[in-house]
């Protein structure tokens, strides 16, 4: 249940960074963000403020270097949100 | 190789007008585009108006995609990328296909100093500590060249794309490039332009120097005076111009619309030396440009019909003047037609020469010479080199012929070019 929620959240956060011929439905849990869904890995670093802002945790740099998928991204989410609590 | 060049297409965001046509409407009525700013007040400038680009709400979106607008703080991309996207469309081009960019076609767009607000907002990150929330794009809002990179990404342009900046010569200094560039075979189709921030960290400089006027702030369209007696200093401006460059080849091919020929130009500098320094130009070397012009264009000094000036409204309009009528030769009622552009935007900084020119090649199309606003009172020295009947008040009738535009930047740096109307011959 949790895990649909920081989909459908992260979903929105993707979105923004989709090229004009990607469409939202082609966001999967296994797509990889630059192979994919063709987002400019410039924008990762964006989608990784706003995962923070979103759901109040910060990434490191290895956490980014491990975010190639939705699934990464979803996993990273957990476990940041589990150490906090 | 030496190749005609024509103009095709043309783009504007002046202060005074969004868009050719509003544009077109101000230079022709003599609509001010000089407005009082509170926040220059609340920050106590002494100069509290200036000239800036209103941006009607919903504008930016047809320009730019919703991921480019997040966190867009460079006014001057979103001014110049307007300007440049509309010359472009003016010309009747469109963008590159997706997988293959237009080798033909360049970009040369100046500026100053790019995105000085994102500036501000990222180096107020960086001294909280917190560089690694700037996000991905504070670089390319604060690079100079982020102007052409815009550019070039939009329409997909595959040939030298870059950015050139000479301060207050910048815009007039591009067309030059570009011409040049095209006349050497090495593109077929040029955008050049330039644009200008605007703000208080853009002007704040400039009130520092004590150069612009302070007794307007409660009539601020009179307050851009060039040639008049009373003027007091320039009035800071921003915004872009654009145009596009074309081979006559290309533009008859393609039956695109001409509005002129750009038959020459010529850029130089004053080296700092004789009366020349930082901030004043050497007029001997004002000189020799205006003269290296005309003789790249082919075209004689008598030959002149119409100049626009660089024409501040500071005490430099006199030996500007000065300038133009010893190096051509000629006074009283034999100087050509003279206008200032500055007298409605104010100083648009690196997109002065840009916005004048497009002013300037309008004028062209509609077979008119735009007016000179403020300066029924003309400066006594000017009055005594140039009869009052070629500093038309109000728009006159008049198709140009040959044109000289020049522009001047701190660093003593001048650039001229000269237009004429495109016939076929």
């Amino acid at each position: 249940m949790e895990s649909d929620q920081h989909f459908g959240q992260l979903k929105d956060i993707v979105k923004m960074y989709l090229p004009d011929d990607v469409s939202v439905d082609a966001i999967e849990v296994d797509s990889n963000f630059v192979k994919e869904l063709n987002i400019n890995s410039a924008n990762l670093v964006d989608i990784v403020l706003d995962v923070e802002d979103a759901f109040g945790i910060r990434l490191e740099n290895e956490d980014m270097d491990k975010m190639q998928t939705v699934q990464d991204a979803l996993i990273i989410i957990a476990q940041k949100l589990q150490v906090k609590k | 190789m030496n190749r005609r060049v024509v103009v095709t297409g043309l783009g504007i965001c002046a202060p005074n007008g969004v868009g050719l046509t509003n544009f077109y409407e101000s230079m022709l009525n003599g609509s001010s585009g000089i407005t009082f700013h509170q926040e220059l007040a609340d920050l106590g400038f002494g100069c509290q108006i200036a000239g800036k680009p209103e941006i009607r709400e919903g504008l930016k979106e047809s320009y730019f995609t919703s991921l480019q607008l997040r966190g867009l703080n460079s006014s001057g991309i979103v001014y110049g990328v307007m300007a440049g996207s509309d010359a472009w469309k003016d010309a009747g081009l469109e963008k590159a296909d997706k997988d293959l960019p237009d080798w033909d076609s360049g970009i040369i767009f100046g500026t100053g100093i790019l995105g000085i607000d994102k500036l501000r907002e990222s180096i107020h990150l960086i001294d909280n500590n917190n560089a690694r929330r700037l996000g991905s794009n504070s670089v390319m809002q604060t690079m100079a060249s982020g102007i052409s990179a815009y550019l070039g990404g939009i329409l997909g342009c595959g040939n030298q794309v870059t950015t050139n900046s000479s301060a207050c010569a910048t815009g007039t200094e591009g067309v030059i490039m570009g011409m040049e560039r095209i006349r050497a075979g090495k593109a077929e189709r040029m955008l050049v332009g330039s644009c200008n921030d605007s703000g208080p960290y853009i002007w704040g400089g400039f009130d520092a120097m004590r150069i612009l006027p302070s007794n307007y702030n409660d009539n601020p369209q009179e307050a851009s005076r060039p040639m008049s007696s009373s003027a007091s200093g320039f009035v800071p401006g921003s915004g872009a111009g654009a145009m596009v460059l074309e081979s006559l080849s290309s533009a008859l091919e393609r039956g695109a619309k001409i509005y002129a020929e750009v038959l020459g130009g010529a850029i130089n500098s004053g080296g700092q030396r004789g009366v020349g320094s930082m901030t004043a130009p050497n007029s001997q070397a004002v000189q020799k440009c205006i003269l290296e012009a005309l003789m790249d264009a082919g075209v004689d000094k008598s030959e002149v019909d119409v100049i626009n000036g660089h024409l501040t409204a500071t005490s430099k309009d006199v030996e500007e003047i000065r300038n133009w009528s010893e190096a051509l030769g000629r006074t009283g009622v034999d100087f050509p037609i003279i206008n200032a552009t500055k007298g409605l935007v104010g100083h648009c900084l690196a997109a002065s020469g840009s916005v004048e020119c497009v002013a300037a090649l309008l004028q062209y199309r509609e077979g008119l010479v735009f007016g000179n606003r403020n300066c029924q009172d003309l400066h006594p020295e000017i009055l005594a080199l140039v009869d009052a009947s070629r500093i038309p008040l109000k728009t006159i009738s008049h198709t140009p012929g040959i044109m000289a535009k020049a522009s001047f930047g701190f660093g003593d740096v001048n650039a001229c070019v000269i237009f004429n109307d495109y016939k076929v011959k």
